[in-house]
Order: structure tokens, then C-alpha cells, then sequence
């Protein structure tokens, strides 16, 4: 459990947020310059505060009415850096022990062995950084910075730096992190698919300020994303019961607005799962399309169309069930199919791009 | 058999013991220094750059003169140190150790510095937020990615300091045995008939002396490099 409740005046920029967080992971999003990284610098005692407080297990790190300030290295905190920032001089098992120098065996909470295992390290214990991909040095940082054995993980956009492959490797073992260590985790990220995968609860930040706090559903909606990046919208729909085809290798989950085709086989987890659809990828049709290669075709009703940006107009349905799908269409499309609120549409996805954007639920 | 005299074998050992031990007894404080001016913000941080550089642009025999008055036996600090803990500085080979570390500490501060400032601070802070204090951080993560910078920095002191002449042969004097060091028996060589013989071998001695300095920093540098080196 972590409160944090800070200000902070620098020239140009002024942050002031207040949030609890429990375990499992809550995602700081925004664009940049929204002040995500600032709250982590808080957090570990990299920056001061002009005022407020925080605190982590009802230990006080940082209150600046008490006069308490912890000094970074006496506050057991994970910290996992952009860009790992794993020490060149040592070899992968000397960078994971490193906080090890530092933590009594009492309150040592996981082993290497533990780590290594978690993470998928173990065969790259005797390199060197510099031999490592990036995705595995952020691998090593990671379960460096879980075996100083913190009471509470903070991650600093821990994919940016990597590239799509890279990505996909790596979150699976910050998935498991998540479910397997009980540890509440501050993950600073502006993608919003890793938000919308890996987030317990999101809290969206804007100029220094908590715009909306809640779960991903609610907060990465189509009506509260954040307003620059209207074109990375996404919509988290909730299915269930994944079904797999031997025979074409696809995976169907059912939906009440209808059935969700994936390619290939979902990683077992838990039901239901959440499926992260970009406004991008979704295509309105008037009817039920016949002869079209799409496998996926969601029934709603048209609830809103936003005013038009440019050539674009965010039209947001509806879908049977409750949950909210946003499309990204053009204005001439809109006008042409007459579109309106109130309409019955079927939301079309191509399948194969639903793929990397799937995950199990928490 | 060399050639060499017992006399040009004096000089020459003196000439090493002097650039060793001047390197060695300068690189905590070169190392300190350095640490302090690339890391710290103080008032009166541009006036001890200045001092620490003014041994490079002074005459030689002008350094060479104000450690004669500050710590010749009947100077301020020569006369502490001798009452203190015995050491003596004027006319000992300690002197010309002193005057060699101290013209060769601008070069062995700007080598180390620059290294340092070319550090990424996230290292040491990632170093911190794993539970290290602030001097273990430097102990374990500053000290060893400066290696390269230190080592540079050694070898410019130590070769400054088989080079040293002016400011030594006039704080110590040209003793042989004592304070007379390469340079100093090269000069006494030209200046008597018929030395000019052993001059130049005093003279293929120090450029061998240098070009193996060279050589070995050379590879240890490699070495160092190829373990502190940051990712592109």
C-alpha cells in the first residue's frame, strides 16, 4: 500500500497529485511532460518535494511538515529504469545480486533462484550487459531491483525503449509479476496498449494533475483518452470462454455482441479475458457483411460521433452487452452511410490485428 | 655491459622511485579533487580549479620556489611536517616526489574529471535506490566505471614527473643519490666536457623509460575499456 500525496513548483510545470495504490500494478498514463516519471522520482527520494507526504506500508519516507525525509537508499524501493541502466563492470549475476550487499537475510523476500526462474534469466547469469538485448537487459533489471527485496516496485516505462518484438517477449514476465508477487507496482508508461494489457488500475495524468483515476476500462474509454491522442484510442471489451480450433489455429471468445476470433492459441490464464481493440482497427458496416474475410463482427447501436477532427470523426457504439466499442472513421464515410445516433451497426476488427493486444484478465 | 654507469643507474632509479611514488602518493588526492569539482556546486569552486591548474602555466621554477618557501624546513608547513610526523621535504628525494606529484596534478585532475563527468548519474542513482550509501555507490559503481580515466590520468603524472625539472632542481637542488633525477643528471651531463656520451644514453634510457609507460597504459586501457564499456 502506498500513499502519496505531494506539490512540487519547478519553472515551467507544477505537479500536484493524491492517490493511494494497493497491490497488483497501477499504471501512471499520460502524454509527455504529464508529470508520470516526476511522481516516480518522488516516490524513490530522487527528487524532493515542496510539500506533502509519502508513505509506503505506513512507513513515512517523505513528510515535509515532520521534516522526515528517507534518504533513496534507505527506502527499499524497486526501481526499473527505461533503459535498465544495468552497471557495464559487472556480469548479470553480480548486477543481480548487487542490492543483495545491502539487505538483511531476515528481510530478503526472494531468492535468485526465484528470480531467475520468474524472469527467464538464468542461462544469461554469466554475461555481460553489454552482450545482452535489450529486452533481456530490462529482463535483469528487473529481478535486480525484485531481489534488493522492495516493498514496492516502480517501473519508468520499462518497454519504451525496445521495439515491438522486444515488447512482446517481455511482458508476459511483467504479467506474472503482477500475479505471482505481492507487491504494489507504479508502472509510468504513455503507451496506451501496455496500460490497457498490464493494468490493474490506471490513473491518468495532465499537467501535473490526476485527470481520472480507475480501472483500465473505465479511465482508457473512449470518451476519457486523453485528448492528444485521439487516434491511439482503444476499447477494452471482456470475453469469455476461449475456444480453440486445431484445424485453422484460431482462438474464438465469446462476446454478447457476438464471437471474437484471435489467431493462434491463448497463453492459459484466467476467464474472462480482456481484449484491446484500437479505434483504428475497427470498420462500421450497416449490415451483417457476407463474402469479406473478416471473422469478427460485433452488433451495436451508434451512441455518439464526435465533432470532426480533420477527415476523422470517433464514432462510439454501443455494443450488445453494455460495453463500449470506439471506431475511427472518416467524416465522408459518415455522411455517406448516413450514420447517426441510434443506429444498428456491426463492428468489423480484422482478427490478426487483435493478436498482440490480447491478455488475460486480472 | 648496458653501458651505464653506476651513476646513470642511480639517477635512474632515483627517477623512477620518484615518478612512483609522486603518482601513488597523488592519485587519493587527484581522485578527490576530481570527484569534488566534476560533482560539487560550491562557492569558490572556479578559484581551486584555477589553483589546482596553475602549476600547468606557471614557470617551474616558480612552483619550484613556493614550495622552497611553504615547505622548505623553515616553512609553514615544511616546519609542521618535520616537527609533526618527521617528514622533510627540501633537499630529499621526498621533495623532488612532492614537486613532480604537484606539477603533475592539473594533468592527473582534468584526466579524471572528464571521466567522471562523462559518467551516467543514473548509474550511481540506480545504485542507490538497490540500498547503497553514498560511498559505497562510489566505492563500487563510480571508482570502477572512472578506471580509464584514473589510469590516463596516472600515466600523465608519472610521465610529467620523469620529465619534471625546473620546479624540482630548484625546490631540492641537483643532489646525486639524492635529488638528482634524469633530467637533472642529463643537465649536469651537458654542462661538464666530455658528458655529452652520457647524456645520450641518460636520453635513450627516459625514451625508452616513456615508450614503455606508453605502451603498457595502452593495453591495460584496452582492457578496462573493453570491462566499463556503456551501452551505444
Amino acid at each position: 500500500m502506498i500513499e502519496v500525496d505531494v506539490a512540487l513548483a519547478r519553472a515551467g510545470f507544477a505537479l500536484a497529485v493524491d492517490f493511494t495504490a494497493g497491490n497488483g500494478i497501477t499504471a501512471l498514463f499520460g502524454e509527455s511532460g504529464a508529470g508520470k516519471s516526476t511522481v516516480l522520482h518522488l516516490v524513490a527520494g530522487l527528487v524532493r518535494p515542496d510539500r506533502g507526504r509519502i508513505a509506503v506500508n505506513g512507513t513515512v519516507f517523505t513528510d515535509t511538515e515532520a521534516r522526515i525525509f528517507v534518504a533513496p537508499h534507505r527506502r527499499r524501493i524497486g526501481y526499473v529504469f527505461q533503459d535498465a541502466l544495468l552497471f557495464p563492470h559487472l556480469n548479470v549475476r553480480q548486477n543481480l545480486l548487487y542490492g543483495r550487499w545491502f539487505t538483511k537475510a531476515e528481510a530478503t523476500s526472494i531468492s535468485l533462484d526465484q528470480v531467475t526462474d520468474l524472469l527467464g534469466i538464468r542461462p544469461l547469469l554469466d554475461r555481460r550487459p553489454t552482450t545482452l538485448s535489450g529486452g533481456e537487459r530490462q529482463r535483469v533489471a528487473i529481478g535486480r531491483a525484485l531481489l534488493a527485496s522492495p516493498s514496492i516496485l516502480l517501473m519508468d516505462e520499462p518497454l519504451a525503449a525496445l521495439d515491438i518484438d522486444r515488447k512482446r517477449e517481455i511482458i508476459p514476465y511483467i504479467q506474472r509479476l503482477r500475479d505471482e508477487l505481492k507487491l504494489p507496482i507504479l508502472y509510468v508508461s504513455h503507451a496506451i496498449e501496455e496500460v490497457a494489457r498490464l493494468a490493474d488500475r490506471v490513473i491518468l495524468m495532465s499537467a501535473g494533475r490526476v485527470k481520472s483515476d480507475g480501472a483500465p476500462q473505465q479511465v482508457l474509454s473512449p470518451k476519457a483518452g486523453p485528448g492528444d491522442d485521439r487516434f491511439a484510442r482503444v476499447s477494452i471489451l471482456t470475453a469469455g470462454k476461449p475456444d480453440y480450433d486445431e484445424k485453422y489455429q484460431l482462438t474464438q471468445v465469446t462476446h454478447p455482441a457476438g464471437r471474437i476470433t484471435l489467431p493462434g492459441r491463448l497463453a492459459p490464464g484466467p476467464d474472462p479475458v480482456r481484449i484491446v481493440i484500437r479505434a483504428t482497427d475497427v470498420t462500421i458496416a450497416l449490415s451483417k457483411p457476407r463474402e469479406l474475410s473478416i471473422r469478427t463482427a460485433l452488433k451495436g447501436t451508434v451512441s455518439t460521433l464526435s465533432e470532426p477532427m480533420g477527415a476523422v470523426v470517433m464514432v462510439e457504439i454501443e455494443l450488445a452487452g453494455g460495453e463500449t466499442l470506439a471506431a475511427a472513421v472518416t467524416r465522408k464515410a459518415v455522411d455517406e452511410l448516413g450514420l447517426g445516433p441510434g443506429d444498428q451497426v456491426y463492428c468489423l476488427v480484422k482478427s490478426v490485428s487483435i493478436d498482440d493486444r490480447l491478455m488475460a484478465a486480472p | 655491459m648496458t653501458g651505464l654507469s653506476d651513476e646513470d643507474w642511480t639517477a635512474i632509479l632515483l627517477s623512477l622511485r620518484v615518478a612512483s611514488v609522486a603518482t601513488l602518493a597523488s592519485l587519493p588526492f587527484g581522485v578527490a579533487l576530481a570527484y569534488v569539482l566534476a560533482r560539487c556546486r560550491f562557492p569558490g569552486r572556479t578559484l581551486l580549479d584555477g589553483l589546482i591548474h596553475l602549476p600547468l602555466v606557471m614557470p617551474p621554477v616558480v612552483t619550484g620556489y613556493l614550495l622552497l618557501l611553504s615547505f622548505g624546513r623553515k616553512g609553514p608547513i615544511g616546519a609542521f611536517l618535520d616537527q609533526c610526523c618527521g617528514l622533510v621535504f627540501s633537499f630529499r628525494w621526498t621533495g623532488a616526489a612532492l614537486a613532480a606529484a604537484v606539477m603533475g596534478m592539473p594533468l592527473m585532475v582534468r584526466a579524471i574529471r572528464l571521466t567522471i563527468e562523462s559518467l551516467d548519474r543514473r548509474l550511481e542513482q540506480a545504485a542507490g535506490t538497490l540500498g547503497a550509501r553514498p560511498l559505497f555507490v562510489f566505492a563500487t559503481v563510480t571508482l570502477p566505471l572512472a578506471a580509464p580515466g584514473i589510469l590516463a590520468g596516472s600515466i600523465l603524472s608519472f610521465a610529467k614527473a620523469l620529465g619534471e625539472f625546473g620546479a624540482t632542481i630548484t625546490f631540492v637542488s641537483n643532489i646525486p643519490g639524492e635529488t638528482q633525477t634524469i633530467p637533472s643528471a642529463i643537465y649536469t651531463f651537458t654542462q661538464v666536457p666530455g658528458g655529452d656520451a652520457n647524456a645520450l644514453r641518460l636520453t635513450a634510457v627516459s625514451i625508452a623509460i616513456s615508450l614503455i609507460a606508453l605502451i603498457a597504459s595502452e593495453v591495460l586501457a584496452r582492457r578496462l575499456n573493453r570491462q566499463v564499456a556503456s551501452f551505444s
